[in-house]
């Protein structure tokens, strides 16, 4: 399959996540045009448009944007890590952490910033939970962490379950929307952006020791590579990575693990360009879902996270059939 | 020899998992020489081998590479000294065959320089070498066994490197990649003072091209000439198996009872 080098496949990308964010500030229950979108966000004044545009819309692209580009990078960053096309946040157990931290916090009625707080605090503690068993005596396998991960997936899994069945009635739907993934209320947006800006300010220097890492351990410690420290990087960005983004936009499923991939199938596995190329697609595609979760059943919103898989499943499986010929 | 050696190994002890390899074992391998690692499965021929690259520590003693403690060296300018050939590698991700072989050029490049014309011709020029040439657009995971390990080699000739460790060169390669690859190697290596080590199965691909041998058995290290260490007897021994040396068109070859 012929490839598309890095510079127009990056530009590409970024134009794309433009026209989104143009996409997604323009739509809505009041449909203003893209030039007065503009005038709105750079021009000084009051006026009911600049209020939605600035105060409504903005902060949720930028949190739907942000979240997605976190999920994608976590996931491309866990794919090197495990060696594993299949890994992601979710199959390690990551969000399912965050997923029990913010759902206790719904059933104990708590605040919004403690239902994000205990989101955050859920996927970190998983992380390590994951890490630290996997790790044992000896060095990490990528087999052993992707195992451990199921097994504390499947753990979280079942504590989600118990929390859904005693919770009352009243609760049930904000949830099942969290569980989802769920961008009609973000509590941060620009946070969550900085958090992806600077996971990506220090992945990207290592993005070639990662090209030596994906070929193998042994090949990359031969080839001059840090192998005792870089797997501690991968593991502490794509931890900050999912506990930024579920803090943010719920437990948002499929980014994480199918952004990556597609975009490897266009751009090819140079780190370099795939890591700001998977970070673009998928914040771009988390904002689109979100976009149209808004628009489709106005007034009523779906879960952004129903969209991405609908939306993403069949561009997946046509990447992949297109690269099988 | 007043020629300083590439490697030089003083008392090295290697263990693994409690289990010794080799203790108090003395090496210096030369410009130009050609080493044989012989010996059973299990051995320790590729811990041996990884404690030299310098990939895994060593229970006791010390490494020399180019005269220097291999402690003292930035892993990176290790890494322009001696390559390493692993027994496998992953093709986990999709990728072509250049771009495979490029991820041999990092030691050569700081940390934010990109491949250039001259890393991608040394590229194509180890593909050439490795029979590999005009596959570079191919996949990766689409090559055979042998094609991918010649791509590993041609990996490992783009990183030129001065001191060669191999394990196990010759899997998954049919005889006359065997021969062609190995035959232009080792008259690299010689005519250019460079140095190979190699983990190898095949008595008579040791004797066709390594003028030193050391042979690992029971937590023992035997090294020496290969013409006068590798004996019918003596291999017999190591391998367990009744071995004839017999006159082959280069000398002596080893043969099965």
């Amino acid at each position: 399959m012929a490839r598309i080098s890095a510079v127009p496949a990056l530009v590409a990308l970024l134009a794309l996540a433009l026209a989104v964010f143009a996409l997604a500030l323009s739509m809505g229950s009041v449909a203003i045009d893209p030039g007065s979108v503009l005038r709105a966000l750079v021009a000084p004044g009051d006026d009911t448009q600049r209020a939605i545009v600035r105060e409504l819309r903005l902060p949720r692209a930028v949190a739907a944007f942000a979240s997605g580009g976190c999920l994608a990078l976590a996931g491309a960053l866990l794919q090197v890590l495990l060696r594993n096309a299949l890994a992601d946040p979710y199959v390690l157990g990551v969000s399912g952490g965050a997923a029990v931290g913010a759902l206790s916090m719904m059933l104990a009625g708590a605040a919004a910033w403690l239902v994000s707080a205990g989101a955050f605090g859920g996927a970190l503690a998983s992380t390590l939970l994951v890490f630290g068993l996997a790790r044992g005596a000896g060095a990490w396998s990528p087999t052993r962490l992707l195992l451990t991960g199921v097994v504390i997936a499947a753990g979280w899994g079942a504590l989600v379950a118990l929390i859904l069945s005693i919770a009352p009635e009243a609760q049930l739907r904000g949830m099942l929307f969290w569980l989802i993934g769920d961008l009609s209320a973000p509590p941060v947006a620009w946070s969550t952006l900085g958090a992806l800006a600077l996971a990506m300010a220090a992945a990207l220097p290592f993005a070639r020791d990662l090209n030596a890492f994906a070929r193998g351990e042994a090949t990359a410690a031969a080839l001059g590579v840090d192998v005792a420290r870089l797997p501690w990087l991968l593991f502490a960005l794509s931890a900050l990575l999912t506990a930024a983004a579920v803090t943010t936009a719920g437990a948002i499923g499929f980014v994480g693990l199918i952004v990556p991939h597609a975009v490897r199938l266009v751009v090819g596995n140079d780190q370099r360009v795939l890591l700001p190329a998977s970070a673009l697609a998928g914040g771009a595609l988390l904002l689109l879902a979100d976009t149209l979760a808004r628009q489709i059943t106005a007034p009523a919103q779906l879960p952004a996270g129903v969209i991405t898989a609908l939306v993403g499943v069949p561009v997946f499986l046509y990447l992949l059939r297109r690269e099988q010929r | 020899m007043t020629t300083r050696p590439l490697l030089a190994a003083r008392g090295l002890a290697v263990t693994i998992a409690g289990n010794r390899v080799c203790s108090g074992l003395e090496l210096a391998v030369g410009p130009g020489e050609c080493w044989a690692i012989l010996g059973r499965n299990g051995a320790g021929k590729t811990t041996l081998l990884h404690t030299l690259a310098g990939l895994r520590a060593a229970a006791a003693g010390s490494i020399e590479l180019d005269g220097r403690p291999l402690a003292s060296f930035a892993p990176r300018d290790v890494a322009r000294l001696r390559g390493v050939l692993p027994q496998d590698d992953s093709d986990a991700f999709p990728a072509t065959v250049l771009e495979t072989v490029l991820v041999g050029r990092h030691p050569h490049l700081s940390r934010w320089q990109w491949e250039g014309v001259n890393d991608i011709r040394i590229a194509r020029e180890a593909l050439v070498a490795a029979d590999m040439g005009g596959t570079e657009a191919r996949d990766v995971r689409t090559l055979s066994g042998g094609e991918r390990r010649r791509v590993a080699l041609a990996a490992l000739l783009a990183q030129q490197p001065k001191l060669f460790l191999l394990d196990e060169p010759s899997s998954h390669l049919d005889l006359s990649h065997q021969i062609g690859l190995l035959d232009r190697l080792v008259s690299t290596v010689r005519a250019d003072g460079r140095a190979l080590v190699m983990v190898v199965h095949d008595v008579n691909l040791a004797l066709r091209y390594c003028d030193q041998a050391l042979l690992l058995s029971g937590g023992e290290a035997l090294a020496g000439p290969a013409s006068s260490l590798l004996t019918a007897e003596r291999l017999s021994g190591l391998y367990g198996v009744p071995l004839r040396a017999l006159a082959g068109p280069r000398g002596r070859v080893f043969a099965p009872e």
